[in-house]
């Protein structure tokens, strides 16, 4: 076991305090995750550290939080991975929600966004119909398929800079939602969450910066949802469905 | 909750149409100015060997029809082009209100056309 | 809240995204610049003969150089967004990056070599 210490800085402050990075001396393990970290800091040195986890298996997202200045899920970070030259590792919430305190931040307005992007299925069909008979090998489906493992973690939202530019800005897991839902062909809601994506609140205004993509820890790619997006409702634009 | 939910759903609906529209004229504009870009940087390479001087200039272009025609549609596409990054730039960047970009998009557009076409018709126009 | 810094921009599509922007910027701000330059022939060849002699000295010449460089980089950097927004592609396209970068400054160089000859 490595017994040399690591060099922990983490964000500490409420909502209305000026928050400020403290440092802690961790003892360093072999195999050890950026969660392991926070969890040694709250049990054995400092219990007032609020944060937030829960499977601690890379299930669930809760533990999403800022390393080294990169959004990741802490329980499938391991430290060797992103610890500094000079054994620094530092731990913040995650960037573009409010906080709430320390580690845990305000997702309401994440989720919020989810809905005005419309991001709930629609059907037409009850219990009393036949099941729907939706092929896997159609573009539609499989453009589906490659958005419905979000999880809604927000380590996308907390990656794109045109969250922090426009406050309005729906962001990359809301808007690919909505673009698993206009692949649906059994949602009925087309029109108007084509018209909820659209505009600068939306989709037209992902500039491909892809931070989303390339933080997604289900691999993910928005950027593409979203280009997906742009067309489509062009494409309405055009046939005056919108 | 933000400005858009308070307004009408019609003026919604038509910001989701103008950007639509915006959005896909941006694109357009950007597949004529990569055709005529392509064209013109050959154009620049092969007349700015041995140096450049008016004579050379003006008698490649004066009285040149198709030279004016592809130029005056090369000046539109930046008309189109340029003002709506820079509208995005201003609002992300510059942090300017809505209006203000606008207004401003609606300026360099103006400029563009009234600089650009001169700029034609003032190698185009023929005996100057 | 709290904001991102330049930790998370470090990777290729971002740094694409900075350049396709600040390379359109730049053009933007040269273009009125390079039509009231042309505009001059309208005074006649020998004021355009006047601007062109101020142009012919190595600071202007090299940022003539910038400029091509710009516009091509803003060029096969657009193309990219185009396959990526029009296309089926399947991931960001980076190798589209290299490739257009590559491109941008050969044309760069081209126009070098045609400039000083």
């Amino acid at each position: 076991m490595d017994e040399k210490s690591l060099n922990v800085r983490i964000w500490r402050g409420g909502a209305g305090e000026t928050g400020r990075f403290v440092g802690y001396a961790v003892p360093r393990r072999d195999s050890q995750t950026v969660l392991d970290v926070v969890t040694q800091v709250q049990r054995a040195i400092d219990p007032t550290l609020s944060y937030r986890f829960a499977c601690r298996v890379g299930m669930c997202g809760s533990c999403a939080m800022t390393v080294n200045g990169q959004a990741c899920w802490t329980c499938r970070t391991h430290v060797a991975k992103v610890v500094g030259d000079d054994g620094v590792l530092e731990i913040a919430p995650l960037a573009n929600l409010p906080v709430v305190k320390d580690l845990a931040t305000d997702m309401s307005v994440f989720f919020d966004k989810w809905a005005r992007a419309r991001g709930r299925f629609q059907g037409a069909q009850t219990r009393h119909d036949d099941f729907a008979r939706v092929s896997p090998d159609t573009p539609e489906r499989q453009a589906a398929n490659a958005g419905i493992e979000c999880i809604g973690c927000a380590v996308c939202y907390g990656s794109c800079d045109v969250v922090q530019w426009r406050p309005d800005f729906l962001g990359p897991a809301a808007l690919n939602r909505a673009w698993t839902l206009v692949n649906d062909v059994r949602d009925t809601d087309r029109t108007e969450r084509l018209r909820a994506v659209a505009g600068d609140a939306g989709c037209h205004s992902c500039h491909t910066q892809g931070s989303c993509t390339e933080r997604c820890p289900k691999g993910i790619a928005p950027t593409l949802a979203i280009a997906g997006l742009k067309r489509t409702v062009a494409r309405a634009a055009v046939n005056r469905e919108l | 909750m933000n400005a858009a939910d308070c307004r009408a759903p019609d003026a919604a609906l038509r910001d989701a149409v103008a950007q639509a529209r915006r959005w896909y004229w941006q694109r357009i504009s950007a597949m004529v100015l990569a055709v005529c870009v392509l064209l013109h940087l050959a154009g620049m390479v092969w007349a700015v060997r041995g140096g450049l001087s008016a004579a050379e200039i003006l008698a490649r272009t004066q009285g040149n029809v198709l030279f004016a025609a592809f130029y005056a549609v090369f000046v539109g596409a930046c008309a189109v082009h340029v003002p709506i990054g820079l509208a995005s730039i201003a609002r992300e960047w510059w942090q300017w209100p809505p209006r203000a970009a606008l207004w401003f998009a609606r300026a360099v557009t103006a400029a563009l056309l009234v600089l650009g076409l001169r700029a034609v018709w003032g190698v185009y126009a023929p005996g100057a | 809240m709290r904001r991102n810094d330049h930790r998370a921009h470090g990777h290729p599509s971002w740094w694409a995204f900075w350049l396709h922007r600040v390379s359109g910027l730049l053009l933007a701000l040269f273009l009125p610049l390079h039509f009231l330059a042309l505009g001059q022939a309208l005074a006649g060849p020998a004021a355009l003969d006047g601007f062109l002699r101020f142009a012919d000295v190595p600071l202007v010449k090299a940022a003539e150089w910038g400029l091509v460089t710009l516009l091509a980089l803003h060029l096969t950097g657009g193309v990219r967004l185009l396959l990526i927004e029009f296309g089926r592609a399947t991931d960001l396209r980076k190798n589209w990056i290299a490739g257009g970068i590559g491109v941008a400054f050969a044309v760069g160089l081209a126009f070098a070599l045609a400039l000083f000859s």
